[in-house]
């Protein structure tokens, strides 16, 4: 297995705080892979700089092999990175069709000039879109909601819209920012499942951050566990349960997490 | 006065030229699904009527200005709309744009005709003089768009209207373009038919760009800016992009209402007349161009009502009464925002406006 | 441009410096609190002349005679008036939309800028032309060096420096002023602390209001004709100054007002074009290079 995602010696300050310090990792490409840590220990800031919306002080973000690093967040979606955020950012007064539909904007290739005019190639694309995302809101069990203002959707919809979303970028990885926040033990079950059959069915390399333990022992193939910027442990998920630091870091501190 | 007969007019205007139209449209859209012939034959429809009744006198001149001067804030609100409604940016310096087209576009036509009385193809100059303006306002649009990256909401807000008053303290120190006094005799070129395409081509152009992949990238910016460029939206250009388009609109309107006056004045494009656009705007409903419309028509006229009733008791009375117009404006913005936040509409669409496939 | 920036510019523009900075701290100290650019502010300052105007000319036919008691008589009932019309405006307008979207407060605040502005000049005893300011103290001039300096450049910067210090005062050392601080930095944790927010929002424009009110005499004074429209520019070169000090940071609304005002005359004095402009400018400088401006902190949004 080769390495999808390549982090090279990154480092990040917010102002004089160190939010994220000479981490390194790799992850390979067709896993599920979690990191997970307490609160401030730089999770979400690890996705921003992925992402591009921080630019990281120090280090390399690889794609495949492809120096991604100081790109716009737009640049890096196009090259093959879709996410989600940890609280979530839905286009709530447009329809949960076009949700997805906004997230195929960059494919699109007609003119404003042709969209302008509707002429027939910029017919053709708009219905090619329409069935595209109509194929992935059935796959992710939204289809029947198509229609409707996002903004009525349920939370549990509305988590997996933007997962639907992201995928609607088609990236080959997948970073997902605490999924299952805020869900109940049901809806936990469904979304481990979601997880692995998007894996599975649209061929990305997923990568969250979560606090849930079930989910992370549950569905994660490789764990990394942070604190204070840094590693402290990282392997599989059974190993590292055991790993004594970790039990420190996370269980000891913050007393039983889950 | 005799409204019966009127009234009777209207009608068999209505019935001959109006029904006919609308049915032929709704046949073919029916035909091919679409919605364009269903909103283009009703537009044309609209305007044989409208046409027909100022032509045969039962509208006199009167009443067809201020048919021209809505047409014309329908084509400023619905542009404004692009940016402030449907990208959500904050302008506050429209009616700069709309400087912008009006001075160009004027300067070009009265230097013209100045020079040559008799042009050949006279028309054809004034229509590209227009279009002209519009793509000055248009660069215009894309400079004043840059700002808008790194700023958001109100600051946005002060730099659009510093940049209004920019343009206002340039035109006034200008003495080519007639600075304080204005730029006066230009050619009335703007008439009904100009006037009514140029508004229909605008509120067609925004509404075909909605429902399109670029529209969706305004909406999505207005939704979450950084959802939208974390979805692979290149926000910048968008944003960019909405200004110059949204400005260029408000260049063709300018240079129309310049032609349509035969003078442009700094005062008319404060910002005081950006904040009628925007009244329009918030009033018809954010985002909603059937809202833009129907507020530009009802706010003229209500403007040009006010201005006759208060006008003349105002010299009754002897009493500055002019001002009160300024006045229920001001309360009125007041009022929807306390009352009606969302405007007359919200964001919802004619069915015209509308693709026969999208519900909602 | 020796002959710009002399000690006869420095003056003039310390004296408009002056009268930007209490415009400019009610503009500021408003944002800090409630993040809204009041665009009433400056006809709160326009309201400020006209109450004077009114005092003035009242205190005269009852007590007959100009001078110092009833100059201060006449600054107290301005500063009043601005207060109380930025109270109600508050209590009225902002109030009611405090949890609404952001852009709606901005959007009514135009409506009450225009609604004040025009019912000012619609009204039959006050109209829209311009009024000729009287001397509620006698000018008098003097020589420092080579630059001639007015009593009332003495009087605008006294004015002006005692009410910047009972604010920092104010500010820095009452609970009130503690209170104020605690809404700019976090209203749901000060009103978990027991601080009635409302409270200390309304307190914020009144002061602010009264500021305005005080400057709209000093310029009334200073530059004699007050009309229905004159707090638009004045307001919104403040509402800059604000921004280019760093919104929200009482300081920096001072350093931007003396620096605008500075600014202003020097380039005014240059080319009348370039002193209408120069504002705007600054504005569009500002938020380009340096969008915090002089002194304001660097604010992360969370994401």
């Amino acid at each position: 297995m080769s390495a999808l995602l390549s982090i090279q010696n990154m480092t990040h300050f917010f102002g004089g705080l160190k939010a994220v310090s000479e981490f390194s990792f790799d992850v390979p490409e067709g896993v599920i892979y979690g990191l997970i840590g307490p609160n401030g220990s730089g999770k979400t800031t690890t996705f921003n700089l992925i992402t591009g919306i921080y630019n990281p002080t120090q280090g390399k973000i690889l794609l495949d092999g492809k120096d991604i690093t100081g790109q716009k967040p737009y640049k890096i979606v196009r090259s093959g990175i879709g996410r989600t955020f940890q609280n979530l950012r839905i286009f709530s007064s447009m329809s949960v069709l076009d949700n997805i539909r906004a997230a195929k904007q960059y494919r699109a290739k007609s003119g404003l000039l042709s969209s302008v005019m509707r002429l027939p190639g910029f017919m053709a694309e708009e219905k090619r879109i329409r069935e595209e995302s109509m194929n992935l809101l059935e796959v992710l069990h939204l289809a029947d909601r198509a229609d409707d203002a996002a903004r009525n959707l349920p939370y549990g919809d509305l988590r997996r819209l933007e997962i639907a979303r992201a995928l609607a970028t088609q990236p080959r990885l997948l970073l997902l920012d605490e999924p299952a926040a805020g869900m109940n033990p049901k809806e936990v079950q469904d979304l481990m499942k979601l997880v692995q059959r998007v894996r599975d069915e649209f061929k990305v390399t997923v990568f969250l951050i979560e606090h849930h333990m079930k989910v992370v022992m549950g569905i994660c193939e490789r764990v990394k566990v942070l604190d204070f910027g840094t590693t402290i442990a990282e392997g599989k998920p059974e190993d590292v349960g055991r790993d004594a630091k970790v039990l420190e870091a996370y269980l000891g501190r913050k007393g039983a997490a889950c | 006065m005799e409204y019966k007969p009127v009234l009777q007019t209207l009608k068999r205007i209505g019935s001959w030229i109006v029904f006919p139209l609308l049915s032929v449209g709704d046949i073919v859209g029916r035909k091919t699904g679409r919605n364009m012939p269903r909103l283009t034959l009703a537009a044309l429809g609209i305007y044989l009527y409208i046409y027909v009744l100022g032509s045969t006198g039962v509208f006199n001149g009167y009443v067809m200005h201020i048919i021209n001067l809505s047409l014309i804030y329908v084509a400023l609100a619905a542009s404004l709309n692009l940016i402030n409604g449907i990208t959500g940016q904050f302008s506050l310096g429209h009616m700069g744009f709309a400087a912008v087209g009006a001075y160009v576009s004027g300067t070009f036509t009265t230097l013209l005709f100045k020079l040559n009385p008799s042009v050949p193809g006279a028309y054809l100059v004034f229509v590209g003089a227009i279009v002209a303006g519009g793509v000055a306002a248009a660069l215009m649009g894309v400079l004043i768009g840059f700002p808008s990256l790194r700023l958001k909401g109100d600051y946005l807000a002060i730099v659009t209207l510093g940049f209004g008053e920019i343009i206002r303290t340039i035109l006034n120190n200008i003495s080519y373009v007639g600075g304080p006094r204005g730029l006066l005799g230009i050619p009335k070129f703007s008439n009904f038919t100009i006037i009514f395409a140029a508004a229909f081509l605008t509120i067609l152009v925004i509404r075909n760009l909605v429902h399109s992949s670029h529209g969706r990238a305004f909406l999505a910016i207005r939704e979450n800016e950084l959802a939208a460029e974390l979805a692979g939206i290149d926000t910048t250009r968008y944003k960019v992009l909405s200004f110059a388009i949204g400005a260029g609109f408000a260049g063709v309107a300018g240079g129309l209402f310049a032609h349509l006056l035969q003078m442009a004045h700094p005062t008319q494009y404060g910002f005081m007349g950006s904040v009628m656009v925007l009244i329009m705007v918030y009033a018809g409903g954010v985002g909603s161009l059937t809202g833009s419309i129907i507020a530009a028509f009802s706010l003229t006229f209500l403007s040009e009502g006010l201005r006759g009733v208060l006008d003349g008791l105002g010299e009754l009375t002897n009493l500055p009464l002019g001002d009160l117009r300024m006045v229920i404006y001001a309360l009125l913005l007041i009022l929807i925002m306390l009352f009606r936040t969302e405007g007359l509409m919200g964001n919802k669409e004619s069915k015209l406006l509308m693709l026969p496939e999208d519900k909602r | 441009m020796g002959s710009i920036i002399n000690a006869q510019q420095i003056i003039n523009g310390l004296q408009l410096g002056s009268i930007y900075a209490l415009i400019a701290l009610g503009y500021t100290m408003v944002y800090g609190i409630v993040r809204l650019i009041n665009f009433a502010h400056g006809d709160f300052y326009m309201i400020g002349a006209y109450a004077a105007y009114g005092a003035f000319f009242l205190f005269n036919a009852v007590l007959g005679g100009a001078g110092g008691p009833m100059a201060v008589a006449t600054l107290l009932f301005a500063m009043l008036a601005g207060l109380s019309i930025a109270a109600l405006t508050n209590r009225f307008a902002y109030r009611p939309l405090r949890y609404k979207p952001k852009l709606s407060s901005l959007i009514t605040a135009i409506g009450v800028s225009m609604f004040i502005e025009y019912v000012f000049s619609a009204t039959p005893f006050i109209g829209a032309s311009f009024r000729a300011f009287p001397a509620i103290i006698p000018q008098s001039l003097f020589k420092i060096g080579s630059a001639t300096v007015s009593n009332y450049v003495v009087i605008d910067l006294a004015v002006a420096g005692t009410l910047m210090i009972g604010l920092t005062v104010l500010v820095k050392w009452t609970k009130l002023g503690k209170a104020m601080r605690a809404v700019s930095q976090d209203k749901d944790a000060a009103r978990l602390m027991g601080i009635d927010i409302e409270k200390v929002i309304s307190a914020t424009f009144m002061i602010g209001g009264a500021f305005a009110g005080a400057a709209g005499l000093l310029a009334g004074m200073t530059y004699p004709r007050i009309f229905p429209y004159m707090g638009i520019l004045p307001g919104l070169k403040a509402f800059i100054a604000a921004v280019l000090g760093g919104i929200g940071n009482i300081p920096g609304a001072m350093l931007g007002a003396y620096i605008m005002g500075l600014a202003e005359t020097f380039a005014s004095a240059y080319n009348s074009l370039l002193g209408e402009g120069i504002a705007f400018a600054i504005l569009i400088l500002v938020l380009l290079v340096r969008p915090r401006g002089l002194l304001g902190e660097k604010t992360a949004d969370k994401i």
